[in-house]
């Protein structure tokens, strides 16, 4: 009775108030991650670990053990590859995508004529780069032709990367780096349509950094290089964390594994494999996204 | 001396700003390119795809592949379902998102941290995993029995709007983890004497939420639902799954080839100019992506701006 009376008191106070709200506040959200997000991913689960077959009075579901996931890395043609070159996809392209969203953000954060203009065009492939749009443009057979025409009409253009490449191997760099730098610029347009958030994440950051550590390294006499290394980067570097995440996250929606996890649930009707696919497809992203989250944030500086 | 140096440092600026303009100048062309060139293409006649002469501006302007375009995709019907579904579903997960968000930043309770883990694994996890169980539960939509127990049958929710009005009321659409995680970072910004003094001036939670916190959101709410409208009107993944004969732009968009070679040689395919149909498809993603484009140019700079505000850097 007393401990009845005593929650009863609780809830009547402010603190007893906000807990309520609270609850209140989080239940659509609760419910919703419930219904649409645990329970399927614990059936997903257990699909992967069953044969499926659906007849006229449902679904019927029966354990096979690790049969799918042998199916899945073993047998099918597909999937092994498509993974793997995925993954090294993710892991090529998530440094360049860090890299060159921080170089933008701290142009675009200096003083010039024009810096709202480019702004919003830096930040149009955030719109622009997702979905379907994406994979039609990557079929389609006009501007193919254009840039055809481009390459035969400009001698500049046919041999930009590979002039550059030339140069470098004759400097003697390593081959490796070469090609990751030559390949770096044939896909920038990959690379900028996909580094729009994070463009604006670090644009914000820095945008937080105060004023007065920048005049203060100035009037001790850091240069402007200086000043990158020693309080920019070190400042945003909690950001670089929060957007390598984000860029591991949203290369998951661009990989053709995605499609093979879904004509293989939709076209072929195998739920199994397919749920099988779907979680060594989401484990092996955990594993690059644990150890590179691991690798950096050691590195992190978080101002206190 | 001193003016040697004084003129060096300026030498120094004019070529950082001369590489700078290049740079930004070189990369923006980059990113607006492709949509010149669909630009170019959709004012194209046929014929000028052949000639030699034309590489940007057409010979013969005209107005055939946007009007065929528009035909087949059945534009305004289209454009006006999509607008509904993406404000719809818009409005909704902000709002769930933003109720789930102060709870977790501010009327913490015993257990919000390890919801908030939950939160974290609905961004980690990708939606694939998941589709097909949720696939299934909406066809046959029961609501964990209740439904059956009513009308004595599960309900096939698939290819209506509900899938998206249910998920997203209940703040676990498309991205929503992220929304939540964006709202949860700027209440947890605000100073807490905000909170203290509408109390103290007699305001309950409920109050200092809706009249306090939530006016003081402003640039987190415009974040939110920018990214939500964008990401929903361009989002395939679910929509091609949940709405099979529906129009809205993203189900036009991938049968947009299909309903082309349909369209220009009454179902017999491969007689068609293959370039020709790429012509069309292009000026289909044009119109596709047009309204959002138009929309962005009048929201950029409160975007732009509201970003820096949010604190999803904090």
């Amino acid at each position: 009775m007393n401990a009845v009376r005593k929650v009863k008191m609780s809830l009547q106070s402010y603190d007893g108030q906000k807990v309520l709200w609270g609850l209140l506040f989080v239940s659509p959200w609760l419910f919703g991650f419930i219904f649409f997000f645990s329970v399927p991913l614990l059936t997903s689960l257990q699909y992967s670990f069953s044969t499926i077959e659906a007849s006229s009075e449902g679904l019927k579901v029966t354990f096979a053990g690790l049969s799918n996931y042998i199916e899945a890395l073993a047998v099918n043609p597909n999937f092994n590859r498509q993974l793997v070159e995925s993954l090294f996809g993710i892991v090529i392209d998530v440094p360049l995508i860090l890299i060159f969203s921080l170089f933008i953000a701290v142009l675009l954060n200096q003083e010039f004529f024009g810096r709202s203009v480019a702004r919003s065009i830096f930040f149009l492939p955030v719109i622009l780069a997702s979905g379907v749009i994406l994979g039609l443009e990557a079929e389609s057979l006009v501007q193919e032709i254009n840039q055809q025409n481009a390459n035969a009409g400009g001698i500049a253009n046919a041999l930009g990367a590979f002039e550059l490449e030339r140069i470098m191997l004759r400097a003697g760099v390593n081959d490796y780096i070469v090609n990751y730098l030559t390949g770096a610029v044939s896909r920038i347009y990959d690379i900028v349509s996909q580094s729009g958030v994070q463009i604006l994440i670090f644009l914000a950051g820095i945008q937080t950094i105060s004023p007065q550590i920048y005049e203060a390294s100035k009037m001790e006499g850091a240069t402007g290089y200086e000043a990158f290394w020693k309080i920019t980067l070190p400042m945003v570097s909690p950001l670089i964390l929060v957007n390598l995440i984000y860029t591991i996250i949203d290369s998951f929606s661009r990989s053709p594994v995605t499609e093979l996890i879904m004509s293989t649930g939709f076209d072929n009707l195998n739920f199994g494999l397919s749920s099988a696919m779907a979680w060594v497809y989401f484990i092996s992203i955990m594993l690059i996204l644990a150890s590179s989250t691991y690798l950096i944030s050691k590195k992190v500086f978080y101002q206190e | 001396m001193l003016t040697r140096r004084f003129s060096f440092d300026k030498l120094k600026r004019w070529v950082w700003s001369f590489v700078r303009f290049v740079l930004i100048a070189g990369l923006s062309f980059v990113i607006l390119y492709p949509i010149l060139q669909k630009i170019s293409t959709a004012i194209k006649h046929k014929s000028d795809l052949y000639s030699p002469i034309v590489v940007w501006i057409p010979e013969n302007f005209t107005f055939d592949n946007i009007r065929d375009a528009m035909s087949i995709m059945n534009y305004w019907e289209t454009l006006f379902n999509t607008f509904m579904l993406s404000g719809m579903t818009t409005l909704l997960t902000a709002a769930s998102c933003a109720l789930a968000g102060y709870a977790f930043a501010r009327l913490r309770f015993k257990g919000s941290n390890i919801l908030f883990f939950g939160v974290i694994l609905t961004i980690l996890v990708p939606p694939t995993t998941i589709l097909i169980p949720v696939y299934m539960n909406l066809r046959e939509f029961s609501l964990g029995g209740l439904i059956p127990l009513l009308t004595g049958d599960t309900v096939n929710l698939l290819d209506s709007y509900w899938p998206f009005i249910l998920t997203s009321i209940t703040a676990n659409s498309l991205k929503a983890g992220l929304y939540i995680f964006i709202f949860t970072q700027f209440f947890r910004g605000v100073p807490k004497a905000i909170e203290e003094a509408a109390y103290i001036d007699g305001a309950g939670v409920g109050a200092t939420f809706f009249r306090i916190m939530l006016p003081n959101a402003f640039p987190a709410i415009v974040t939110v639902i920018l990214f939500s409208f964008v990401w929903q009107w361009n989002d395939s993944f679910y929509t091609t799954t949940y709405l099979t004969s529906s129009h809205v732009m993203s189900t036009q968009l991938s049968s947009l080839p299909y309903n082309l070679e349909m369209f220009l040689d009454g179902g017999e395919a491969a007689s068609s100019d293959p370039f020709y149909l790429s012509m069309v498809q292009d000026t289909g993603i044009l119109l596709a992506i047009l309204p959002l484009i138009i929309l962005y140019l009048f929201v950029q700079r409160s975007f732009v701006q509201s970003i820096e505000r949010t604190g999803v850097v904090g």
